[in-house]
C-alpha cells in the first residue's frame, strides 16, 4: 500500500527541482514562469494527499482556489511579459534595470 | 502492487519531465515538458481519488494555460543562447539548494512522521462514489463566498490581461462616442433668414 510519505516526497522533490530552475534560469522569464506553475504543482500535491488520507474534502476545494488564482496570474504574467517584450525587444532579466537609480 | 507500480511509473516521468522542464535549451521543449509533467501529476491525483481536480488540471491547465505558453513562446523572437548564458555558472548553487531543501523536506514529511502506521490508508470509495458531487455540495454551500471571490480574481485577470497587452496604433481611425453624445443642436444646423422665393 501506498502511504502519505510517498506523495509528500514526491512533492517535495517537485518542489526542489522547481527551486534549482529558478535558480539555473534566472535570465529567462518564460522558464521562470514554468518554474513557478511546477511549484504550485507540488504543493496542490500536498493537499490532494493530505484530503485523501484525513478524508477530508476542504484540500481539494483549496486546490481549486489556487489552480484558479495559477490561472490568473499565468495569464496576466504573460500579458506583462509581452508588453515587456514590446517594448524592449528582449526578455532577458540582466538587461530590465531601467528602473535602478 | 498495482497501485505502487502505477504510482512509481507516473512519479518517474513527473520527475523526469519537470527535470526537463528546467534544464532544456528550447522554451517551447521546455513548455511541451511541462504538458507531460502535468499529465503525469493528473494521474498521480485519480489514485489519490481526486478525479474531478484531474480532469481540471487537463483540461484547464494543459488546454488553457499551456496553450497559452506555447503561444507567447512562439510568438516572442528570442535568442535562446544569450539566454542560458550562466547556466554552467548557476547549475552547482541551485543544485545544492535543491538537495539541501528537500534533504530537509523529506524529513520532515518522511517516513518516520507520515508512514501508514502513523497514517492509516483510507478505504477506497466504491463505484457508485462521486468525486465531482462531494466537491461540489461544499464548494456551493461552504464555500460560496470563496468561489465568488474566484470569479471576481478571473474577471480582473481578463480585464487586467486585454488592458495591458490592447495598444492604439496612431494610423487608426476610430469614433469617439463621448463627442458625438454630447454634439449640441447649434453645432450641426445652422438657421438662415431670407425671404422666400417668389412666384413667377
Amino acid at each position: 500500500m501506498l502511504a502519505l510519505s510517498d506523495f509528500l516526497i514526491l512533492g517535495a522533490v517537485m518542489f526542489g527541482l522547481s527551486i534549482a530552475g529558478i535558480f539555473i534560469n534566472r535570465k529567462n522569464i518564460i522558464i521562470l514562469l514554468m518554474a513557478i506553475e511546477l511549484m504550485l504543482l507540488a504543493v496542490n500535491m500536498n493537499f490532494i494527499a493530505f484530503s485523501h488520507f484525513l478524508g477530508d474534502t476542504a484540500g481539494q476545494v483549496f486546490v481549486f482556489f489556487i489552480l484558479t488564482v495559477a490561472a490568473a496570474e499565468a495569464a496576466i504574467g504573460l500579458a506583462i511579459l509581452v508588453v515587456l517584450f514590446r517594448n524592449k525587444r528582449t526578455i532577458n532579466v540582466t538587461e530590465l534595470d531601467s528602473m535602478k537609480g | 502492487m498495482i497501485e505502487k507500480l502505477i504510482f512509481y511509473i507516473f512519479a518517474i516521468i513527473m520527475v523526469f519531465g519537470a527535470t526537463m522542464v528546467i534544464t532544456v535549451r528550447n522554451p517551447v521543449r521546455a513548455a511541451l515538458f511541462l504538458v507531460l509533467t502535468f499529465f503525469a501529476s493528473a494521474a498521480i491525483w485519480m489514485l489519490l481519488e481526486a478525479e474531478f481536480l484531474a480532469i481540471t488540471l487537463v483540461l484547464v491547465y494543459v488546454g488553457a494555460v499551456m496553450v497559452l505558453f506555447l503561444f507567447v513562446v512562439m510568438m516572442l523572437d528570442i535568442n535562446t543562447a544569450l539566454l542560458k548564458e550562466g547556466f554552467i555558472r548557476y547549475l552547482p548553487v541551485g543544485i545544492g539548494v535543491a538537495i539541501l531543501l528537500v534533504v530537509m523536506l523529506v524529513g520532515v514529511v518522511g517516513p518516520e512522521n507520515f508512514s501508514l502506521d502513523e497514517m492509516a490508508a483510507p478505504e477506497r470509495h466504491g463505484a457508485d462514489y462521486s468525486n465531482t458531487r462531494e466537491l461540489g455540495s461544499v464548494l456551493y454551500t461552504v464555500y460560496v463566498y470563496p468561489f465568488e471571490i474566484a470569479a471576481v480574481i478571473l474577471l480582473v485577470a481578463i480585464i487586467a490581461a486585454i488592458t495591458l497587452t490592447l495598444r492604439k496604433r496612431p494610423t487608426t481611425k476610430y469614433q469617439n462616442p463621448d463627442s458625438q453624445v454630447s454634439v449640441k443642436r447649434d453645432d450641426r444646423v445652422r438657421m438662415v433668414k431670407m425671404k422666400s422665393e417668389e412666384k413667377k
